[in-house]
This record gives C-alpha cells, sequence and structure tokens, in this order.
C-alpha cells in the first residue's frame, strides 16, 4: 500500500554542508499534482524571482511526481526546476533514464538544493542515508567520466546525474545529464548546479513506490499499455525511427528552419533524417525505466573522422546540428551530438547558437579571426569543432558559451538570433506551423516545443487535424496543450505517451495511485494553476509581457521557399485572444479573478 | 508440457517493465530491487539481458535446502518455497549458482519466481515487446532455426 509518494523530501544546503530530511508539503503535493508543479510551488515560496540565477540564494530542485517509478506510461521522469540563467524565467527541464525512479526508490520526492559549496561537492544518497563528498577528482571531467568514477568509488550500480564541463565553466544552457545520455536539458539548470559547486547527485535506492488502489492501477495500466502499443505513433513511428522521424514530415511541411531560419525547407534532409541514422549507426532502440514506447536510439559511430557511442541524436539535435547549421554531414552531427552530451550542453541551444554566429559571418559581422575559422553554412567540421570549444570554455567557444541572444547582442545585431526570452526555440518554423509560433511566444521557459506541442494536431493530425497555417481556434488550442502537458509532466509520465492516451488515462493512473478522487476537471484545473504559478514567478523575475513575441524574421519576413512560402507569423492577431482564454488582461497578466479561481491569490 | 519464461534478448528494449511488474504482483510495490526476474542493461555493449529462475530438473536450491522447504512440481515444472517451512537460513541462496533465489529481510523467507503460479506470469503480461513468452516449446530458439533456415534456402535459390 502507499499512495504514488514517499511523503519526504531532501534538503541538501551545500552552504552548510548539510543534509536533512522533511516531510513533503501533501497538501501542495495534491494541488500541484508533483514534479514540475510541486517543485516550481516550493520554488515560488523559498527563492525571491528576482534573484540573480547564478546566485547562492537560487535553489535547485530534482523532483520525481506521483507516478514516477510505477508502470503504465512511461513513468520514469524526473524535472530539474530552478530559476533558468539563460531566460530569467522559471526553469524545468525534464528527463528519463534509470535515475528518476532510482531517486523515488531511495525514499525521497524531493531533493531542494541550496546555498553555495565552497570547493566542489557531490552529493550521495543510499536509501535514506545521504552525504556530501568532495568533488575535487571529479571536477573538470566529462558526465560519462564522471558517472565511471562515481560508481566505481561509491555503489557499481548507483543512478548518477551529473553535470559535465560545461555546467562548471557556466555555459548558460548547461545542462543536468543522467545515465549518460539522457539530459534535463533546457534553460541552464546544470549551469545553477555548477555555480553552485555541486558535480553530482548519486543514489542508489532499493525500496519501492506504493500505490493506493493496486487493482485499480493495475486496470488502468493495462489499458495504457495496449493504448500505446496499438497507437502508429507510440507502437510503430517512434520505436522505428525515434523523434527523427519528423525530419523528413516537418521538412515536406516546409517548417524545417534552415540556415538559421533564412529558409523553412533542406534540401538535403534525407541526408540527415531517422531512416538515414537506422541505416547508419543505429545499433537499436532502447527505452528509459517503464516505457514502452523506446524512442531512444543507442548509435555508435563509424567514421574515418569521429568515433564514440552513445543515445541519440534526437530530432531535435538532428536539426539544430544539421539542418540549421546547413549541415547534412550526419557523422559529424552524431559526433557532436556525442561531445554535447559529454560536455553537459543543449544540443538545440548549442546548434542554434553556431547557426546564429554562421549567419553573422554570413552578413561579415564577424570575422574568420575572431572565430578562429572560416564558419560558413554548411561547414560539418566547423560545427563540430566550435561544439568542443564551447564545451571546453576555450576560444570562441566563450562567446558561444552565452548562447545566440547575447550573441548577436554583442554583435549589434540581435535580429539574428532564434530566441524568446532569450532562450532558442526548436525544430518548427513558427511561420509555417502558426500554433508554434504562439506556443514559443508564450511559454513560460522561453521558446520550446514541449510545454505544448501543436505540432501533433497542426501536422500529426493528432488527436485530430489543424490547418497549420490558420489561426482561427489556435489560442484555445495552446492553452489546452500547455495545461495537459504541466499535468502530465507534474504527474511524472512521459510527455510522448500522449500520442496515444490523454487525460482521462492519466486521470485513472493518478487516482490508483494517490487514491484521490480528482476528476479530469480538477486535474485539468491543476494544469492551469502550474502554468499560471509559473507566469506570476516570471512577472515578479522582471520578464514583460512585451517579451512573448517572436524574433523578427518570423513575424516579417515571409518564408522564402517551400510549400509555406509567403508565410509569416501571424502571431499579433493570436496573442490578445490566447490571453484572453487564459483569463488575462489585455497586458498579459493574471487577473485576480482568475488566480482566485486557481486558487492562487 | 511444461512452460516456461522464454526470452529473445534481442527484442528488449532495457525498460525493466518486467522488474516493475514482478514486484508489483508480488510484493505490492514498485521495487526493482525486490524483482523475481533481472532485466541489466549494458548501455556500452548496446545489449540489454534479462535473466529469472530456469526452475531447474534438479534444483540446486532444493539440494541444498536443509528443511525440505523448496519443491519441484513434476506437473508444472516449477521450483516453490513453502514459506511454512522454509527458516530463512539462506543456504539456497548460496547454493544457485545463477543468483536467482534472494533472501527478503521483510518476509525472513527465501524468494524465487514461481511463474506466478497458477496465473498467467505477470512479466510476461507487462513485456511491451515480447522479448518474454510464456510457452512450452522455446519458441525464441525455434524463431532462430527458422530464421537460420530460411538463410539457407535462399541461398539454395541461388546456385
Amino acid at each position: 500500500m502507499g499512495n504514488g509518494w514517499q511523503g519526504r523530501l531532501l534538503r541538501v544546503n551545500l552552504s552548510d554542508k548539510t543534509c536533512t530530511i522533511e516531510a513533503l508539503n501533501m497538501e501542495w503535493a495534491a494541488a500541484y499534482v508533483g514534479g514540475r508543479g510541486l517543485a516550481t510551488r516550493y520554488l515560488t515560496e523559498e527563492v525571491d524571482p528576482a534573484v540573480d540565477a547564478l546566485d547562492a540564494a537560487n535553489k535547485l530542485i530534482f523532483a520525481t511526481g506521483p507516478l514516477t517509478g510505477t508502470y503504465g506510461a512511461a513513468n520514469g521522469r524526473y524535472m530539474v526546476v530552478t530559476k533558468s540563467p539563460l531566460t530569467g524565467t522559471v526553469a524545468c527541464s525534464n528527463s528519463g533514464g534509470y535515475f528518476p525512479c532510482e531517486l523515488k526508490y531511495s525514499g525521497f520526492d524531493l531533493v531542494i538544493v541550496e546555498g553555495k559549496a565552497e570547493q566542489p561537492l557531490y552529493l550521495r544518497i543510499h536509501n535514506q542515508y545521504a552525504e556530501l563528498a568532495d568533488a575535487g577528482h571529479l571536477w573538470g571531467k566529462t558526465t560519462d567520466e564522471t558517472e565511471d568514477l562515481i560508481r566505481a568509488e561509491f555503489h557499481g550500480d548507483a543512478k548518477v546525474a551529473c553535470i559535465g564541463p560545461a555546467g562548471e565553466k557556466l555555459v548558460r544552457y548547461a545542462c543536468v545529464v543522467n545515465d549518460k545520455h539522457r539530459a534535463a536539458g533546457r534553460s541552464g539548470v546544470g549551469t545553477v548546479m555548477g555555480s553552485k559547486n555541486l558535480k553530482a547527485i548519486a543514489v542508489r535506492g532499493t525500496g519501492g513506490v506504493g500505490v493506493a488502489d493496486a487493482p485499480g492501477f493495475r486496470e488502468a495500466a493495462r489499458e495504457t499499455l495496449k493504448m500505446l502499443r496499438q497507437h502508429p505513433v507510440t507502437g510503430e513511428g517512434l520505436p522505428a525511427l525515434g523523434t527523427a522521424i519528423l525530419v523528413n514530415i516537418i521538412n515536406q511541411s516546409g517548417g524545417l528552419p534552415t540556415n538559421n531560419s533564412q529558409f523553412g525547407t533542406f534540401d538535403k534532409a534525407e541526408d540527415i533524417s531517422g531512416e538515414r541514422l537506422v541505416q547508419t549507426f543505429l545499433k537499436r532502440n532502447k527505452g528509459c525505466m517503464g516505457c514502452v514506447i523506446a524512442c531512444g536510439r543507442l548509435t555508435k559511430l563509424v567514421d574515418p573522422r569521429f568515433s564514440g557511442s552513445g543515445e541519440g541524436p534526437e530530432y531535435e539535435t538532428l536539426w539544430s546540428l544539421g539542418a540549421t547549421c546547413g549541415v547534412s554531414d550526419m557523422a559529424a552531427i552524431v559526433k557532436a551530438n556525442y561531445l554535447c552530451d559529454e560536455y553537459g550542453m543543449d544540443t538545440i541551444t548549442m546548434g542554434s547558437t553556431v547557426a546564429c554566429a554562421m549567419e553573422l559571418y554570413q552578413r561579415g559581422l564577424i570575422t574568420e579571426e575572431e572565430v578562429g575559422m572560416p564558419l560558413n553554412f554548411g561547414d560539418s567540421n566547423a560545427m563540430v569543432k566550435l561544439v568542443e570549444l564551447t564545451g571546453k570554455g576555450e576560444g570562441f567557444g566563450t562567446q558561444l558559451g552565452l548562447g545566440s541572444a547575447r550573441l548577436a547582442e554583442s554583435y549589434g545585431a540581435p535580429e539574428f538570433s532564434m530566441t524568446v526570452k532569450k532562450q532558442e526555440f526548436p525544430a518548427y518554423d513558427g511561420r509555417a506551423i502558426q500554433g508554434m509560433g504562439l506556443e514559443y511566444a508564450t511559454s513560460n521557459r522561453g521558446a520550446c516545443h514541449v510545454r505544448g506541442y501543436l505540432v501533433s494536431p497542426e501536422i500529426l493530425g493528432l488527436p485530430e487535424k489543424l490547418d497549420p497555417q490558420a489561426i482561427e481556434g489556435k489560442a484555445a488550442w495552446a492553452k489546452a496543450f500547455q495545461d495537459v502537458t504541466a499535468l502530465v509532466d507534474s504527474a511524472g509520465v512521459c510527455l510522448f505517451t500522449t500520442f496515444s492516451i490523454g487525460v482521462p488515462q492519466v486521470t485513472r493512473l493518478l487516482n490508483g495511485a494517490t487514491g484521490l478522487a480528482c476528476s479530469e476537471d480538477q486535474l485539468m484545473a491543476a494544469g492551469e494553476r502550474i502554468w499560471n504559478m509559473e507566469r506570476l514567478f516570471n512577472l515578479k523575475a522582471g520578464i514583460s509581457p512585451a517579451q512573448d513575441t517572436l524574433p523578427k524574421r518570423i513575424l516579417d519576413e515571409p518564408l522564402p521557399d517551400g510549400p509555406m512560402k509567403g508565410a509569416v507569423s501571424r502571431l499579433p492577431e493570436m496573442l490578445p485572444e490566447y490571453y484572453r482564454v487564459r483569463g488575462w488582461d489585455v497586458q498579459g497578466i493574471p487577473t485576480t479573478e482568475k488566480l482566485a479561481e486557481l486558487g492562487l491569490a | 508440457m511444461q512452460k516456461l519464461i522464454r526470452i529473445e534478448p534481442s527484442n528488449c528494449i532495457g525498460c525493466k517493465s518486467c522488474e516493475l511488474a514482478c514486484s508489483f504482483r508480488h510484493r505490492g510495490e514498485f521495487a526493482p530491487s525486490k524483482s523475481r526476474i533481472i532485466n541489466e542493461v549494458f548501455m556500452e555493449d548496446a545489449q540489454f539481458i534479462t535473466v529469472t529462475c530456469m526452475q531447474c530438473e534438479d534444483p540446486w536450491c532444493r539440494k541444498a535446502c536443509p528443511k525440505g522447504a523448496i519443491d519441484k512440481d513434476m506437473k508444472s515444472g516449477i521450483v516453490t518455497v513453502d514459506e511454512v517451512k522454509c527458516v530463512g537460513c539462506r543456504t539456497c541462496v548460496s547454493a544457485c549458482p545463477f543468483g536467482m533465489i534472494r533472501y527478503l529481510p521483510e518476509t525472513g523467507k527465501a524468494d524465487k519466481c514461481n511463474l506466478c503460479g497458477s496465473e498467467f506470469p505477470e512479466c510476461v503480461a507487462f513485456c511491451p515487446t515480447h522479448c518474454l513468452k510464456f510457452s512450452e516449446e522455446d519458441l525464441p530458439l525455434r524463431e532462430k532455426v527458422l530464421k537460420f533456415a530460411r538463410t539457407m534456402k535462399d541461398g539454395q535459390g541461388e546456385v
């Protein structure tokens, strides 16, 4: 028996070198579901949103959901929540692998890290025993080296989440890598970890997770297993080709940003497609813990120039290190992807920042001397070299480590940064796919695809087909997808399951686990509550609604090619409607009525 | 004939659904460390290997048990621990060369796979890729033999 929760959080103060166990706030757990929602609730309570993200006063929260560690819907996720040093907004990055469940099995739902260590430390958790250990010998090591060293000295079965050299050197988009190849990738959550001199969290947990209604939970899981296996996306497409299945689909839709979004199609898309990956470097597919989809790609490089093995690349990475840099060299992309994992950097921001630098070079705003090499679009060797320099914090890599917004700004050309709130948008052009433009502009962590994935209806036709060029109703769709995603993330479920399962299934699993009798409407309201709480954090952090916008290129420059030729984003028409369906005022501020309705007043 | 859990590693995706299903069914909680079936992930080699009790013909654990608490049912082939007779001495744990019987501190008894007794094995029911099968014949082996035979057949056609 149980209720999906362990009921405990571990508070780690790096300044005092203390680890203390606290009871989980179960009232908050009910209102904010868990994971992303619950951790953000703690963050808003304990951290001034106006704090400098790299100040010791910022906190870093590792959070599981009530379903993390169970089965049914790829329930192996955890989230890292903090204030982002890239965007200045709230940050929440999600990852799978095996670490999240191991953390739950150790008996903790959350780990709150606060303060700053004087010397590099790492956290060791063995069930309910936690201690801080010296990490001097790990500092400077890559993520895979770090995991191997920790396993050798702590526990052979330990699961490890750590930062690489990029996090130590405060690259603004460093990630927290777990199980060597899975990443809480975006918004610089690894940068915050680096600023605190925390190298890693290693955990060995031999306990379990109980649920309130075992027969009901099992029955719900049988249903989701069947739905996931029978659906063409989660049962066939993702297992066979991974997320990379999208390269050809999005290119054919005219929405694959190419050469830093100067074009919407890439004539060499086939060379960087999921199909090509299968023919070249794919060894097999794999799932995270409890996952029945298995979109993960285990790959091994066989190339005269490069070597290595690991997981990925994902679709977004094939695009960021590929199409948007004009690069069609699959081996180079795979290598750069490995380097991003090893140094611990977000592949989306990394590739998009290289693309931005390429355009600055194309327009004569950066010289070959500054970069240390020619930097033409399509130069795969330069791309790999710059990824390496960024991870090491050397040469021109120090400037790339700032992200494209700060880079372009420093050269007086902010318009060449494809960002919202200083975070690079992923592999969908907001002109070709109108709903995604709205999603980028309104996402609470800056441009992002996994806050409200409208590609699903607009391109894939799930749950129903929408015209990607239409704007009617897109605001309501964006809100609904954003709220559902907040719920799914917070539960500890993988977002990819929602191609085939929906709120009814998540509700059954959640109720079966927690023993609560929440209605679907109540859980949707929880998603909306989480979204509004994040919005409030951002407003208090000084992120003006004026930043709910898109780069000039997406708003004003018509797409010059492909099936969506001539399109620009119609964000100015969609945004007022979005604010209205959100129950916010015309300035984009949540109204007191809305906040009262959500219990946030 | 007696049925066994048949394992085809090439179908495995390393999701550990088998461990989750087993521990939930038998221990009432999701606890891979208490599962009777183990899914090991060898990431560097891109290999996932699943192991469980093979219900030996002449089980080491049974021979080792000083209390006669372990028996093999000749009809089903299942090797079972009688929790009433078991005194938790762990002799069987030492005896099994495969590590497929263990001592559970919470019960004070030895614990091993019993193919879910009279019910369909839960790990097989939750295996998403049919890496696990519950069958009399060794179906994965049969598939391998057939694949080999087909290759031979195709070669004959080209002569």
